[in-house]
C-alpha cells in the first residue's frame, strides 16, 4: 500500500497497538463483568463458568487478552512518560520496551497455565 | 465551560484514570497469574475476595476508573474513525460509562457478598 | 539508457495518475524528474518549487506514499524497481496536479496564535534572553520550521479530525510560549487547547519522523499539553 508508507515507523505501530488493544478490552470488559456477575447465583454457577474456561480455545483467548492488557498498559505508560516527563530523544525506544514488557507478561501467563 | 475546556478536562481525566489503572491492572495481573498457577476454583477465589474489605473497595475503584477511561477512549475513536461527533456521540459515551459502571459494580457486589 | 517509470497525479481530487518514462541520471533528484516531465514531455504539468536546495520547502509533495521535499530526495533513495509515484501533499485540497492548496494550513497557524505578540516598544532596550535558559532551549529546538507542510500531510489526526490545528501550527505556538518576550501566553494556551488543539495529538510521531528539518512537533505538543494542564489546574480564566 504505497499510500500508507508514511505510517511505517515504530511510534505509529505503537499507536495502533494501543488503540486496537483498547477497543478489544472495551469489548471484553462487559463480558467479564457479566461472567463475574453470575457469582450472584452462588459459587456453583461461577465454578461451571470456570470449568467452561478450561477449553483450549478459551485458554488461548485468555492468553490473548492478557497480552492485550499488558500491551495496552505498557503502551499507556510509555504515553504518560512522553507527555509528562521532560523530553528525551531515546524515548522512541520506549515503544520497544513496552512491547517487550507486554510479551513478558504474556509469557508469564502462558507458563502459569 | 467552553467546549475547549471540556475537551481539556476529558484529556486530564483520561490520563488520571490511566495512571490509576496502571496500578490496578498491575495488581490484577499479578493476582490472576497467581490464581491460575495455584489452580484456584471459584470458591477459593471468592474466599480471597471476602477475606478483606480492601478487595471490594479495590475492585469498585477499578471499575470506576475503567468505565471512565474506556468511555472517553471509545468516544475519541468514534470521532476519529466513524466521524461521529456532537451531542449524540457524547450521550452514547456517557451511556457506555454508566453501563460499564453498572455491570462492573454488580460484578463487584456478586463476588463480595 | 535506464529509464524511470513515473506515475504522476493529474487533475484535482477526482483526477488520476498518468504514466511517464523519464531518463534516469546519476545524482538525480525527484525534482529533476518532475522538471524534466514539465519541460520536455508535458508542459501542462503543475508543480511548485523555488530554491531547489532544501531551504524553502516549496517542493513538498508525496513521493511513493511519503511526504518529502523533492529537491532533497535522490531518486536512488526512493525508486525501488525504477518506479516513482508522485502526488500532491495529503490532507490538503488539490489545486491541480502536484500543487496543494496551503491556505488551511496557514489559517490553522493563525488560529493557534502562531504569531508573536510584542510587549516592548522601540523606546525599550533590547530584550535580554539567556540562550541557555530552559525556555529558550525549548524554543530553539523547534524554531527552524519553515512551514513546508510535510508534517501536516503526514499526520493521521489531521486526516481524521478536520478541525485539528496540526503539528506545524502547534509547534510554532510552543516556540512562542517559550519566548520570554511574547505577551500572549495565556491567550495562546487557550487557543491550542481542546479537540482542535494539543489534546488531540496521539503521539503517533509521523510528523517527527518526516520533518525534513528534524524537528519534533510531538515534543512541542507534549510541552503544550503540560502547560495546558498547569493552566487548568491553576483555574485560569476561560478566554478563547
Amino acid at each position: 500500500m504505497t499510500m500508507r508508507a508514511y505510517r511505517n515507523h515504530p511510534a505509529w505501530w505503537a499507536f495502533l497497538v494501543h488503540r486496537v488493544s483498547g477497543i478489544a478490552l472495551a469489548l471484553f470488559l462487559p463480558a467479564h463483568f457479566l461472567a463475574l456477575g453470575t457469582a450472584l447465583e452462588g459459587s456453583a454457577r461461577l465454578d461451571r463458568f470456570l470449568a467452561w474456561t478450561e477449553q483450549p480455545m478459551v485458554i488461548a483467548a485468555e492468553w490473548g487478552l492478557v497480552v492485550l492488557l499488558a500491551a495496552h498498559l505498557a503502551g499507556g505508560l510509555r504515553l504518560l512518560a512522553l507527555e509528562f516527563l521532560p523530553w528525551r530523544e531515546w524515548q522512541k525506544t520506549l515503544a520497544a520496551i513496552a512491547a517487550g514488557a507486554a510479551l513478558v507478561a504474556g509469557l508469564a501467563f502462558a507458563l502459569a497455565r | 465551560m467552553s467546549e475547549r475546556r471540556v475537551e481539556a478536562w476529558l484529556w486530564v481525566a483520561q490520563r488520571a484514570t490511566a495512571a490509576g489503572l496502571a496500578l490496578f491492572v498491575l495488581v490484577h495481573l499479578v493476582t490472576i497469574i497467581y490464581a491460575v498457577r495455584a489452580g484456584l476454583g471459584a470458591a477459593a477465589i471468592l474466599a480471597r475476595v471476602h477475606s478483606s474489605l480492601a478487595w471490594p473497595v479495590f475492585y469498585a475503584l477499578f471499575v470506576l476508573f475503567a468505565a471512565v477511561h474506556g468511555a472517553i477512549g471509545l468516544r475519541t475513536i468514534a470521532a476519529e474513525w466513524l466521524g461521529w461527533r456532537g451531542n449524540g456521540a457524547n450521550a452514547a459515551a456517557a451511556l457506555i460509562a454508566v453501563a460499564l459502571l453498572a455491570a462492573g459494580w454488580r460484578a463487584v457486589l456478586a463476588v463480595s457478598s | 539508457m535506464e529509464t524511470l517509470k513515473v506515475e504522476v497525479w493529474r487533475g484535482g481530487a477526482d483526477g488520476k495518475y498518468q504514466s511517464f518514462e523519464v531518463p534516469r541520471r546519476a545524482s538525480q533528484t525527484v525534482l529533476d524528474v518532475v522538471t524534466h516531465i514539465q519541460r520536455f514531455v508535458d508542459p501542462t504539468l503543475a508543480y511548485r518549487f523555488a530554491r531547489r536546495v532544501g531551504m524553502c520547502g516549496s517542493c513538498a509533495m508525496t513521493v511513493n506514499g511519503k511526504p518529502r521535499w523533492t529537491c532533497r530526495t535522490h531518486v536512488d533513495e526512493v525508486a525501488a524497481n525504477g518506479r516513482l509515484e508522485l502526488a500532491p501533499l495529503a490532507n490538503l485540497p488539490i489545486v491541480r496536479d502536484l500543487v496543494a492548496d496551503m491556505r488551511e494550513f496557514f489559517d490553522k497557524w493563525a488560529r493557534a496564535r502562531g504569531q508573536f505578540t510584542p510587549t516592548a516598544t522601540r523606546k525599550d532596550d533590547f530584550a535580554k534572553v539567556d540562550p541557555r535558559s530552559n525556555a529558550r532551549r525549548e524554543a530553539d529546538a523547534a524554531i527552524e520550521c519553515i512551514g513546508c507542510g510535510v508534517c501536516y500531510a503526514a499526520c493521521d489526526v489531521v486526516k481524521w479530525n478536520p478541525g485539528y490545528l496540526g503539528p506545524a501550527a502547534l509547534n510554532r505556538a510552543w516556540t512562542l510560549q517559550m519566548d520570554a518576550r511574547d505577551g500572549a501566553h495565556a491567550e495562546r494556551l487557550a487557543s491550542v487547547a481542546g479537540d482542535a488543539g494539543c489534546h488531540s495529538c496521539h503521539t503517533m510521531m509521523s510528523c517527527t519522523e518526516r520533518c525534513p528539518k528534524q524537528l519534533s512537533p510531538t515534543r512541542s505538543i507534549a510541552g503544550l499539553k503540560r502547560a495546558s494542564l498547569l493552566r487548568l489546574l491553576a483555574g485560569d480564566g476561560d478566554e478563547a
